[in-house]
Protein backbone atom coordinates (compact mmCIF):
# COMPACT_ATOMS: atom_id res chain seq x y z
CA UNK A 1 0.00 0.00 0.00
CA UNK A 2 1.17 3.73 -1.12
CA UNK A 3 2.31 5.82 1.98
CA UNK A 4 0.07 8.69 2.51
CA UNK A 5 0.75 11.97 2.94
CA UNK A 6 -1.56 14.72 4.37
CA UNK A 7 -1.11 18.56 3.24
CA UNK A 8 -3.16 21.46 4.11
CA UNK A 9 -3.13 24.63 1.78
CA UNK A 10 -4.91 27.81 1.62
CA UNK A 11 -5.37 27.78 -1.71
CA UNK A 12 -4.98 24.69 -3.68
CA UNK A 13 -4.98 24.64 -7.74
CA UNK A 14 -5.33 21.68 -9.90
CA UNK A 15 -3.31 21.81 -13.23
CA UNK A 16 0.13 24.00 -13.26
CA UNK A 17 -0.06 25.38 -17.13
CA UNK A 18 -0.29 28.80 -17.51
CA UNK A 19 -3.43 29.24 -15.91
CA UNK A 20 -2.28 27.63 -12.60
CA UNK A 21 0.71 28.62 -12.51
CA UNK A 22 -0.15 32.40 -13.09
CA UNK A 23 -2.74 31.58 -10.56
CA UNK A 24 -0.66 30.55 -7.85
CA UNK A 25 2.13 32.89 -8.18
CA UNK A 26 -0.59 35.88 -7.80
CA UNK A 27 -1.74 34.28 -4.72
CA UNK A 28 1.50 33.17 -3.24
CA UNK A 29 2.28 36.87 -3.27
CA UNK A 30 0.09 37.10 -0.41
CA UNK A 31 2.02 35.05 1.47
CA UNK A 32 -0.94 32.24 1.77
CA UNK A 33 0.09 29.00 1.89
CA UNK A 34 -0.01 27.59 -1.58
CA UNK A 35 0.11 24.52 -3.45
CA UNK A 36 -0.38 23.11 -7.26
CA UNK A 37 -0.75 19.58 -8.31
CA UNK A 38 -0.22 18.55 -11.70
CA UNK A 39 -0.59 15.18 -13.48
CA UNK A 40 2.36 16.06 -15.70
CA UNK A 41 6.30 15.57 -15.08
CA UNK A 42 6.91 18.97 -14.97
CA UNK A 43 4.84 22.63 -14.66
CA UNK A 44 3.79 24.16 -17.77
CA UNK A 45 1.18 22.20 -18.67
CA UNK A 46 0.60 21.13 -22.57
CA UNK A 47 1.54 24.85 -24.24
CA UNK A 48 4.23 25.02 -22.10
CA UNK A 49 5.88 21.63 -22.41
CA UNK A 50 9.29 21.80 -21.99
CA UNK A 51 11.73 19.86 -24.68
CA UNK A 52 13.37 16.90 -23.58
CA UNK A 53 16.49 19.11 -23.55
CA UNK A 54 14.84 21.22 -20.99
CA UNK A 55 14.52 24.48 -23.60
CA UNK A 56 11.10 26.68 -23.62
CA UNK A 57 9.80 29.71 -25.32
CA UNK A 58 10.83 33.31 -23.34
CA UNK A 59 7.24 33.41 -22.22
CA UNK A 60 7.44 29.99 -20.78
CA UNK A 61 10.40 30.23 -19.66
CA UNK A 62 9.68 33.41 -17.62
CA UNK A 63 6.40 31.96 -15.91
CA UNK A 64 7.38 28.36 -15.18
CA UNK A 65 10.82 30.19 -13.42
CA UNK A 66 8.48 32.06 -11.73
CA UNK A 67 6.99 29.54 -10.23
CA UNK A 68 10.02 27.47 -9.41
CA UNK A 69 11.50 30.12 -7.07
CA UNK A 70 8.12 30.86 -5.29
CA UNK A 71 7.48 29.31 -1.87
CA UNK A 72 4.67 27.16 -3.72
CA UNK A 73 4.39 23.83 -2.77
CA UNK A 74 5.02 21.45 -6.39
CA UNK A 75 3.13 18.26 -6.66
CA UNK A 76 3.98 17.03 -10.36
CA UNK A 77 3.48 13.56 -11.62
CA UNK A 78 0.22 13.17 -9.33
CA UNK A 79 -3.74 13.29 -10.43
CA UNK A 80 -6.97 14.28 -8.75
CA UNK A 81 -8.63 11.01 -8.72
CA UNK A 82 -11.51 11.89 -5.98
CA UNK A 83 -13.12 14.62 -3.43
CA UNK A 84 -14.02 12.31 0.08
CA UNK A 85 -15.76 15.56 1.59
CA UNK A 86 -15.42 19.37 0.79
CA UNK A 87 -12.34 21.01 1.04
CA UNK A 88 -10.55 17.69 0.23
CA UNK A 89 -9.06 15.96 -2.44
CA UNK A 90 -7.27 12.41 -3.11
CA UNK A 91 -4.17 12.71 -5.65
CA UNK A 92 -2.02 9.27 -6.54
CA UNK A 93 2.00 10.16 -7.23
CA UNK A 94 4.03 7.43 -8.06
CA UNK A 95 4.22 5.50 -4.78
CA UNK A 96 2.42 7.96 -2.81
CA UNK A 97 -1.54 8.92 -1.60
CA UNK A 98 -1.93 12.26 -0.86
CA UNK A 99 -4.95 13.85 0.83
CA UNK A 100 -4.81 17.50 0.14
CA UNK A 101 -6.76 19.78 2.41
CA UNK A 102 -7.98 23.39 0.89
CA UNK A 103 -9.85 26.76 1.70
CA UNK A 104 -10.03 27.59 -2.15
CA UNK A 105 -9.72 25.58 -4.59
CA UNK A 106 -8.69 26.42 -8.40
CA UNK A 107 -8.99 24.02 -11.34
CA UNK A 108 -7.07 24.86 -14.04
CA UNK A 109 -7.05 21.24 -15.80
CA UNK A 110 -6.37 22.89 -19.03
CA UNK A 111 -8.09 20.98 -22.27
CA UNK A 112 -7.24 18.17 -24.48
CA UNK A 113 -7.29 17.77 -28.40
CA UNK A 114 -10.88 16.63 -29.70
CA UNK A 115 -10.40 13.20 -31.25
CA UNK A 116 -12.84 12.27 -34.60
CA UNK A 117 -13.15 8.87 -35.86
CA UNK A 118 -12.66 8.02 -39.29
CA UNK A 119 -11.60 4.79 -40.88
CA UNK A 120 -8.25 3.63 -39.56
CA UNK A 121 -7.52 6.00 -37.19
CA UNK A 122 -6.93 3.66 -34.38
CA UNK A 123 -3.82 2.49 -36.50
CA UNK A 124 -0.61 3.03 -34.86
CA UNK A 125 1.34 6.40 -35.75
CA UNK A 126 -1.99 7.91 -36.14
CA UNK A 127 -1.51 10.64 -32.90
CA UNK A 128 -2.78 13.73 -31.84
CA UNK A 129 -2.00 16.78 -33.81
CA UNK A 130 -0.61 18.18 -29.90
CA UNK A 131 -0.11 14.28 -29.81
CA UNK A 132 2.47 13.96 -32.09
CA UNK A 133 3.98 17.40 -30.86
CA UNK A 134 4.59 16.64 -27.30
CA UNK A 135 5.93 12.69 -28.57
CA UNK A 136 8.59 14.80 -30.16
CA UNK A 137 9.09 17.36 -27.23
CA UNK A 138 9.83 14.20 -25.46
CA UNK A 139 12.11 12.68 -27.37
CA UNK A 140 10.67 11.38 -30.52
CA UNK A 141 12.95 11.96 -33.94
CA UNK A 142 11.04 13.39 -36.44
CA UNK A 143 13.93 13.87 -39.00
CA UNK A 144 13.17 12.81 -42.74
CA UNK A 145 10.03 11.67 -41.61
CA UNK A 146 6.64 12.43 -43.36
CA UNK A 147 3.87 13.81 -41.58
CA UNK A 148 0.43 14.54 -42.74
CA UNK A 149 -0.82 17.39 -40.70
CA UNK A 150 -4.70 17.26 -40.44
CA UNK A 151 -7.95 18.36 -38.87
CA UNK A 152 -9.02 21.92 -37.27
CA UNK A 153 -7.99 24.97 -35.17
CA UNK A 154 -4.62 27.23 -34.80
CA UNK A 155 -2.56 24.26 -33.50
CA UNK A 156 -1.97 22.74 -36.86
CA UNK A 157 0.06 25.24 -38.33
CA UNK A 158 2.09 25.69 -34.71
CA UNK A 159 2.70 21.62 -34.74
CA UNK A 160 3.65 21.82 -38.75
CA UNK A 161 6.04 24.46 -38.30
CA UNK A 162 7.44 22.74 -34.74
CA UNK A 163 7.89 19.46 -36.91
CA UNK A 164 9.69 21.03 -39.70
CA UNK A 165 12.15 22.56 -37.48
CA UNK A 166 12.69 19.37 -36.10
CA UNK A 167 13.44 18.28 -39.61
CA UNK A 168 10.10 16.53 -40.65
CA UNK A 169 8.63 16.73 -44.46
CA UNK A 170 4.80 17.98 -44.49
CA UNK A 171 3.41 17.49 -47.30
CA UNK A 172 0.26 18.82 -46.61
CA UNK A 173 -1.81 20.49 -43.79
CA UNK A 174 -5.65 19.95 -43.83
CA UNK A 175 -8.23 22.23 -41.91
CA UNK A 176 -11.81 20.91 -41.68
CA UNK A 177 -12.73 24.59 -41.88
CA UNK A 178 -13.84 26.50 -45.23
CA UNK A 179 -11.81 29.29 -46.35
CA UNK A 180 -14.75 31.85 -45.84
CA UNK A 181 -14.25 31.39 -42.06
CA UNK A 182 -10.41 30.87 -42.19
CA UNK A 183 -11.02 34.34 -44.08
CA UNK A 184 -12.80 35.88 -41.39
CA UNK A 185 -10.65 34.28 -38.42
CA UNK A 186 -7.96 36.37 -40.36
CA UNK A 187 -10.13 39.44 -40.26
CA UNK A 188 -10.78 39.73 -37.17
CA UNK A 189 -6.81 38.93 -35.98
CA UNK A 190 -6.36 42.62 -37.82
CA UNK A 191 -7.44 44.07 -34.80
CA UNK A 192 -4.76 42.29 -32.33
CA UNK A 193 -1.18 43.59 -33.10
CA UNK A 194 0.51 40.81 -31.01
CA UNK A 195 -1.74 38.27 -32.75
CA UNK A 196 -0.78 39.36 -36.44
CA UNK A 197 3.17 39.40 -35.05
CA UNK A 198 2.64 35.70 -34.03
CA UNK A 199 0.94 35.00 -37.17
CA UNK A 200 3.56 36.46 -39.72
CA UNK A 201 6.03 34.62 -37.82
CA UNK A 202 4.31 31.19 -38.32
CA UNK A 203 3.63 32.32 -41.85
CA UNK A 204 7.57 32.50 -42.40
CA UNK A 205 8.05 28.90 -41.05
CA UNK A 206 5.38 27.46 -42.59
CA UNK A 207 6.48 28.56 -46.28
CA UNK A 208 6.21 25.94 -49.30
CA UNK A 209 3.97 23.84 -46.72
CA UNK A 210 0.98 23.04 -48.94
CA UNK A 211 -2.23 24.52 -47.00
CA UNK A 212 -5.70 23.34 -47.71
CA UNK A 213 -8.80 24.11 -46.40
CA UNK A 214 -12.41 22.35 -46.97
CA UNK A 215 -10.05 19.26 -46.51
CA UNK A 216 -10.05 16.57 -44.21
CA UNK A 217 -8.67 12.67 -43.52
CA UNK A 218 -11.36 10.36 -44.64
CA UNK A 219 -9.25 7.04 -44.14
CA UNK A 220 -5.62 5.59 -42.83
CA UNK A 221 -4.29 2.64 -44.48
CA UNK A 222 -1.83 0.51 -43.18
CA UNK A 223 -1.33 -3.31 -41.79
CA UNK A 224 -0.10 -3.35 -38.10
CA UNK A 225 0.87 0.72 -38.64
CA UNK A 226 -0.05 4.16 -40.53
CA UNK A 227 1.35 3.42 -44.31
CA UNK A 228 -0.76 6.18 -45.66
CA UNK A 229 -4.04 8.61 -45.48
CA UNK A 230 -6.46 9.96 -47.97
CA UNK A 231 -7.74 13.30 -47.58
CA UNK A 232 -10.50 15.22 -49.44
CA UNK A 233 -9.64 17.90 -50.35
CA UNK A 234 -11.98 20.55 -52.52
CA UNK A 235 -14.01 17.54 -53.41
CA UNK A 236 -11.67 15.03 -53.95
CA UNK A 237 -9.93 12.13 -52.66
CA UNK A 238 -6.17 11.92 -53.05
CA UNK A 239 -3.84 9.46 -50.76
CA UNK A 240 -0.74 10.24 -49.49
CA UNK A 241 2.00 7.81 -47.93
CA UNK A 242 3.51 9.17 -44.95
CA UNK A 243 4.78 8.03 -41.35
CA UNK A 244 2.84 9.83 -39.12
CA UNK A 245 -0.67 11.53 -39.59
CA UNK A 246 -0.65 14.34 -36.73
CA UNK A 247 -4.67 14.98 -36.11
CA UNK A 248 -6.65 17.05 -33.71
CA UNK A 249 -9.99 19.02 -34.57
CA UNK A 250 -9.40 21.65 -32.13
CA UNK A 251 -9.74 20.91 -28.17
CA UNK A 252 -12.03 20.28 -25.61
CA UNK A 253 -12.07 21.92 -22.01
CA UNK A 254 -11.02 19.29 -19.04
CA UNK A 255 -14.09 19.81 -17.20
CA UNK A 256 -14.15 16.56 -15.67
CA UNK A 257 -12.71 17.50 -11.83
CA UNK A 258 -14.87 21.18 -12.10
CA UNK A 259 -18.05 18.52 -12.40
CA UNK A 260 -17.20 15.90 -9.57
CA UNK A 261 -17.17 18.75 -7.20
CA UNK A 262 -20.56 20.12 -8.82
CA UNK A 263 -19.79 23.27 -10.67
CA UNK A 264 -22.09 23.99 -13.06
CA UNK A 265 -21.04 23.58 -16.72
CA UNK A 266 -23.18 24.99 -19.56
CA UNK A 267 -22.22 23.71 -23.33
CA UNK A 268 -19.37 21.77 -22.09
CA UNK A 269 -17.57 24.96 -20.31
CA UNK A 270 -17.52 25.89 -16.49
CA UNK A 271 -19.67 28.52 -15.55
CA UNK A 272 -17.54 31.27 -13.94
CA UNK A 273 -18.12 34.80 -12.35
CA UNK A 274 -16.19 37.92 -13.23
CA UNK A 275 -13.87 36.91 -10.40
CA UNK A 276 -13.65 33.23 -12.12
CA UNK A 277 -15.93 32.09 -9.14
CA UNK A 278 -17.77 28.89 -9.89
CA UNK A 279 -21.11 28.12 -8.89
CA UNK A 280 -19.68 25.50 -6.00
CA UNK A 281 -18.21 27.24 -2.86
CA UNK A 282 -14.75 28.37 -2.49
CA UNK A 283 -14.04 26.73 -5.80
CA UNK A 284 -12.27 29.20 -9.14
CA UNK A 285 -11.68 27.84 -12.36
CA UNK A 286 -9.49 29.50 -15.06
CA UNK A 287 -8.16 28.51 -18.23
CA UNK A 288 -9.37 26.66 -21.54
CA UNK A 289 -11.90 24.97 -19.05
CA UNK A 290 -14.04 28.00 -19.33
CA UNK A 291 -13.31 28.16 -22.31
CA UNK A 292 -10.88 27.81 -25.44
CA UNK A 293 -8.99 30.92 -25.38
CA UNK A 294 -5.13 29.96 -25.61
CA UNK A 295 -2.27 31.23 -23.41
CA UNK A 296 -3.27 34.68 -23.53
CA UNK A 297 -6.56 34.24 -21.67
CA UNK A 298 -5.49 31.51 -19.59
CA UNK A 299 -2.74 33.76 -17.92
CA UNK A 300 -4.87 36.61 -17.30
CA UNK A 301 -7.98 34.58 -16.00
CA UNK A 302 -5.73 32.40 -13.57
CA UNK A 303 -4.56 35.54 -12.13
CA UNK A 304 -7.79 37.08 -11.48
CA UNK A 305 -8.46 33.52 -9.53
CA UNK A 306 -5.44 33.85 -7.87
CA UNK A 307 -5.89 37.44 -6.87
CA UNK A 308 -9.51 36.63 -5.87
CA UNK A 309 -9.25 33.70 -4.05
CA UNK A 310 -6.77 35.79 -1.59
CA UNK A 311 -8.80 39.36 -1.10
CA UNK A 312 -6.84 41.26 -3.64
CA UNK A 313 -10.18 42.59 -5.73
CA UNK A 314 -8.98 46.07 -6.73
CA UNK A 315 -6.08 44.02 -8.45
CA UNK A 316 -8.54 41.35 -9.81
CA UNK A 317 -10.96 44.04 -11.10
CA UNK A 318 -7.63 45.71 -12.57
CA UNK A 319 -7.42 42.56 -15.22
CA UNK A 320 -10.88 42.87 -16.06
CA UNK A 321 -10.59 44.78 -19.46
CA UNK A 322 -7.39 42.97 -20.99
CA UNK A 323 -10.12 39.35 -19.89
CA UNK A 324 -12.85 41.13 -21.96
CA UNK A 325 -10.10 41.76 -25.14
CA UNK A 326 -8.62 38.21 -25.01
CA UNK A 327 -12.37 36.67 -24.58
CA UNK A 328 -13.17 38.35 -28.04
CA UNK A 329 -10.26 36.59 -29.10
CA UNK A 330 -11.81 33.24 -27.85
CA UNK A 331 -15.13 33.49 -29.48
CA UNK A 332 -13.76 34.07 -32.74
CA UNK A 333 -11.50 30.59 -32.40
CA UNK A 334 -14.83 28.85 -31.42
CA UNK A 335 -16.63 29.93 -34.32
CA UNK A 336 -14.19 29.55 -36.97
CA UNK A 337 -13.05 26.40 -35.73
CA UNK A 338 -16.43 24.42 -35.23
CA UNK A 339 -16.66 21.01 -37.05
CA UNK A 340 -18.64 20.97 -40.28
CA UNK A 341 -21.63 18.39 -39.79
CA UNK A 342 -20.94 16.09 -42.94
CA UNK A 343 -17.73 15.16 -40.75
CA UNK A 344 -20.21 12.98 -38.48
CA UNK A 345 -21.12 10.84 -41.54
CA UNK A 346 -16.56 10.28 -41.48
CA UNK A 347 -17.05 6.84 -39.58
CA UNK A 348 -17.91 3.67 -41.41
CA UNK A 349 -20.32 1.33 -39.65
CA UNK A 350 -16.99 -0.67 -38.50
CA UNK A 351 -15.00 2.18 -36.93
CA UNK A 352 -14.40 1.92 -33.61
CA UNK A 353 -15.74 5.09 -31.74
CA UNK A 354 -14.60 4.11 -28.03
CA UNK A 355 -11.05 2.89 -28.24
CA UNK A 356 -10.39 1.41 -24.92
CA UNK A 357 -13.80 -1.07 -25.37
CA UNK A 358 -13.84 -1.20 -29.14
CA UNK A 359 -17.12 -0.14 -29.90
CA UNK A 360 -17.92 0.32 -33.21
CA UNK A 361 -20.01 3.41 -34.61
CA UNK A 362 -22.88 1.04 -35.71
CA UNK A 363 -23.27 -0.25 -32.28
CA UNK A 364 -23.47 2.83 -30.77
CA UNK A 365 -26.16 3.91 -33.96
CA UNK A 366 -28.36 1.18 -32.11
CA UNK A 367 -29.44 3.44 -28.72
CA UNK A 368 -30.58 7.14 -28.44
CA UNK A 369 -28.33 8.07 -25.62
CA UNK A 370 -25.23 8.47 -24.15
CA UNK A 371 -26.20 6.56 -20.92
CA UNK A 372 -28.17 3.90 -22.86
CA UNK A 373 -25.13 3.34 -25.32
CA UNK A 374 -22.65 3.14 -22.23
CA UNK A 375 -24.90 0.17 -20.37
CA UNK A 376 -25.09 -1.58 -23.11
CA UNK A 377 -22.33 -1.42 -24.83
CA UNK A 378 -19.51 0.05 -22.29
CA UNK A 379 -18.53 3.03 -24.44
CA UNK A 380 -17.07 5.60 -22.67
CA UNK A 381 -16.52 3.33 -19.65
CA UNK A 382 -12.59 1.95 -20.22
CA UNK A 383 -9.64 3.62 -18.44
CA UNK A 384 -10.06 7.22 -20.39
CA UNK A 385 -13.63 7.36 -19.44
CA UNK A 386 -14.80 8.63 -22.11
CA UNK A 387 -12.33 11.34 -22.33
CA UNK A 388 -11.78 10.73 -26.30
CA UNK A 389 -14.84 8.83 -27.16
CA UNK A 390 -17.37 11.33 -25.35
CA UNK A 391 -16.92 14.52 -27.17
CA UNK A 392 -16.50 12.47 -30.37
CA UNK A 393 -20.07 10.81 -29.41
CA UNK A 394 -21.74 14.01 -28.43
CA UNK A 395 -20.72 15.58 -32.02
CA UNK A 396 -21.88 12.24 -34.18
CA UNK A 397 -25.46 11.74 -32.06
CA UNK A 398 -25.84 14.78 -30.66
CA UNK A 399 -25.79 13.06 -27.23
CA UNK A 400 -25.32 14.78 -23.95
CA UNK A 401 -22.74 13.92 -21.34
CA UNK A 402 -23.62 11.87 -18.35
CA UNK A 403 -22.36 13.23 -14.35
CA UNK A 404 -19.20 12.28 -13.17
CA UNK A 405 -18.60 9.99 -10.70
CA UNK A 406 -15.29 9.31 -8.54
CA UNK A 407 -12.73 8.38 -9.45
CA UNK A 408 -12.37 11.14 -12.00
CA UNK A 409 -9.05 8.97 -13.52
CA UNK A 410 -8.30 5.47 -12.58
CA UNK A 411 -6.71 5.25 -9.65
CA UNK A 412 -4.55 2.03 -7.70
CA UNK A 413 -7.57 0.22 -6.03
CA UNK A 414 -4.78 0.04 -2.93
CA UNK A 415 -5.56 3.76 -2.91
CA UNK A 416 -9.42 3.39 -2.82
CA UNK A 417 -8.77 0.84 -0.31
CA UNK A 418 -6.60 2.74 1.72
CA UNK A 419 -8.98 5.56 1.20
CA UNK A 420 -11.22 3.33 3.25
CA UNK A 421 -9.87 2.11 5.59
CA UNK A 422 -8.01 6.16 6.04
CA UNK A 423 -11.31 7.00 6.78
CA UNK A 424 -12.64 4.20 8.70
CA UNK A 425 -9.60 5.01 11.19
CA UNK A 426 -10.33 8.35 11.08
CA UNK A 427 -14.69 8.05 11.43
CA UNK A 428 -13.10 6.07 14.92
CA UNK A 429 -10.97 8.37 15.87
CA UNK A 430 -13.84 10.98 16.02
CA UNK A 431 -16.49 8.71 17.23
CA UNK A 432 -13.76 8.08 19.97
CA UNK A 433 -13.07 11.80 20.90
CA UNK A 434 -16.46 12.16 21.12
CA UNK A 435 -17.32 9.60 23.66
CA UNK B 1 24.60 12.91 -18.94
CA UNK B 2 25.02 10.23 -21.37
CA UNK B 3 23.19 11.47 -24.73
CA UNK B 4 21.40 8.11 -24.78
CA UNK B 5 19.99 5.10 -22.79
CA UNK B 6 19.16 1.82 -23.21
CA UNK B 7 15.58 0.27 -22.46
CA UNK B 8 14.67 -3.27 -23.14
CA UNK B 9 11.13 -3.70 -24.89
CA UNK B 10 9.94 -7.26 -24.80
CA UNK B 11 13.41 -8.70 -24.46
CA UNK B 12 14.85 -6.36 -27.57
CA UNK B 13 17.91 -3.51 -26.72
CA UNK B 14 16.49 -0.06 -27.72
CA UNK B 15 18.72 2.96 -27.74
CA UNK B 16 16.64 6.71 -27.24
CA UNK B 17 18.19 10.09 -26.41
CA UNK B 18 18.14 10.46 -22.73
CA UNK B 19 15.09 11.69 -21.21
CA UNK B 20 12.87 10.54 -23.72
CA UNK B 21 9.90 8.92 -22.55
CA UNK B 22 8.66 5.33 -22.76
CA UNK B 23 6.25 6.06 -25.36
CA UNK B 24 8.76 7.17 -27.64
CA UNK B 25 10.97 4.08 -26.98
CA UNK B 26 8.12 1.74 -28.23
CA UNK B 27 6.97 4.30 -31.14
CA UNK B 28 11.42 4.53 -32.31
CA UNK B 29 11.23 0.11 -32.00
CA UNK B 30 8.44 0.22 -34.35
CA UNK B 31 6.37 -1.83 -31.50
CA UNK B 32 2.78 -1.37 -30.61
CA UNK B 33 2.38 -0.82 -26.92
CA UNK B 34 -0.89 -2.75 -26.41
CA UNK B 35 -3.45 -5.06 -28.51
CA UNK B 36 -6.92 -3.78 -28.08
CA UNK B 37 -9.89 -6.22 -26.68
CA UNK B 38 -10.79 -7.32 -30.54
CA UNK B 39 -6.79 -7.75 -30.87
CA UNK B 40 -6.05 -4.17 -33.04
CA UNK B 41 -1.89 -3.04 -32.31
CA UNK B 42 -2.23 0.50 -30.53
CA UNK B 43 -0.09 3.14 -29.93
CA UNK B 44 0.08 6.70 -28.27
CA UNK B 45 -2.43 9.11 -29.61
CA UNK B 46 -2.76 11.77 -26.99
CA UNK B 47 0.80 12.02 -25.47
CA UNK B 48 -0.21 13.73 -22.55
CA UNK B 49 -1.54 10.95 -20.22
CA UNK B 50 -5.44 11.38 -21.44
CA UNK B 51 -5.89 8.63 -23.80
CA UNK B 52 -4.50 5.57 -22.07
CA UNK B 53 -3.63 4.13 -25.06
CA UNK B 54 0.10 3.64 -24.61
CA UNK B 55 -0.22 1.70 -21.69
CA UNK B 56 2.54 -1.09 -21.24
CA UNK B 57 4.19 -2.97 -18.42
CA UNK B 58 7.32 -1.77 -16.90
CA UNK B 59 9.21 -3.56 -14.39
CA UNK B 60 6.58 -5.84 -14.36
CA UNK B 61 4.23 -2.82 -13.17
CA UNK B 62 0.73 -3.21 -15.57
CA UNK B 63 -1.24 -0.75 -17.14
CA UNK B 64 1.90 2.45 -16.95
CA UNK B 65 0.94 4.99 -19.03
CA UNK B 66 4.35 4.97 -21.36
CA UNK B 67 4.10 9.04 -22.57
CA UNK B 68 4.19 9.79 -19.11
CA UNK B 69 7.91 7.96 -18.07
CA UNK B 70 11.29 8.53 -18.89
CA UNK B 71 13.42 5.42 -19.93
CA UNK B 72 15.77 4.52 -17.85
CA UNK B 73 18.59 2.17 -18.43
CA UNK B 74 18.08 -1.80 -18.42
CA UNK B 75 13.99 -0.82 -17.55
CA UNK B 76 12.38 -3.63 -18.55
CA UNK B 77 9.37 -3.04 -20.79
CA UNK B 78 6.56 -5.48 -21.89
CA UNK B 79 3.41 -4.69 -23.91
CA UNK B 80 0.35 -6.73 -22.33
CA UNK B 81 -0.13 -9.01 -25.34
Amino acid sequence: MDKISSQRFEILIVGAGPAGISAAIRAAEGGARVGTVDDNRAPGGQIWRADYGGTRAPDAARWTNLLETAPITKLCGTRVFHQPEPGVLLAEGSDILYELHYRALVIATGARERFHPFPGWTLPNVMGAGGLQAMVKSGLPVRGKRVVVAGSGPLLLAVAAYLRQHGAEIPIICEQASWRSMAKFGVALLSDPGKIAQGLKLKRELIGIPFAANSWPVAAHGRQALESVTISRAGKSTTIPCDYLACGFHLVPNAELAMLLGCEVNGGYVKVDEFQRTSAESIFCAGEPTGIGGVELSLIEGQIAGLAATGRIAEAKALFGKRRRARRFAEILDRTFRLRPQLARLPSAETVVCRCEDVTYSRLQAHASWRGAKLHTRCGMGPCQGRVCGPAAEFLFNWKPDSVRPPVFPARVENLAALYTHQETERNAVSRGKQ
Amino acid sequence: MPSHVTVMVNGLAVSVPSGATVAVAMVMAGQACRTSVTGEPRGPLCGMGVCFECRVAINGVPHCRSCQIVCETGMDVRTDG
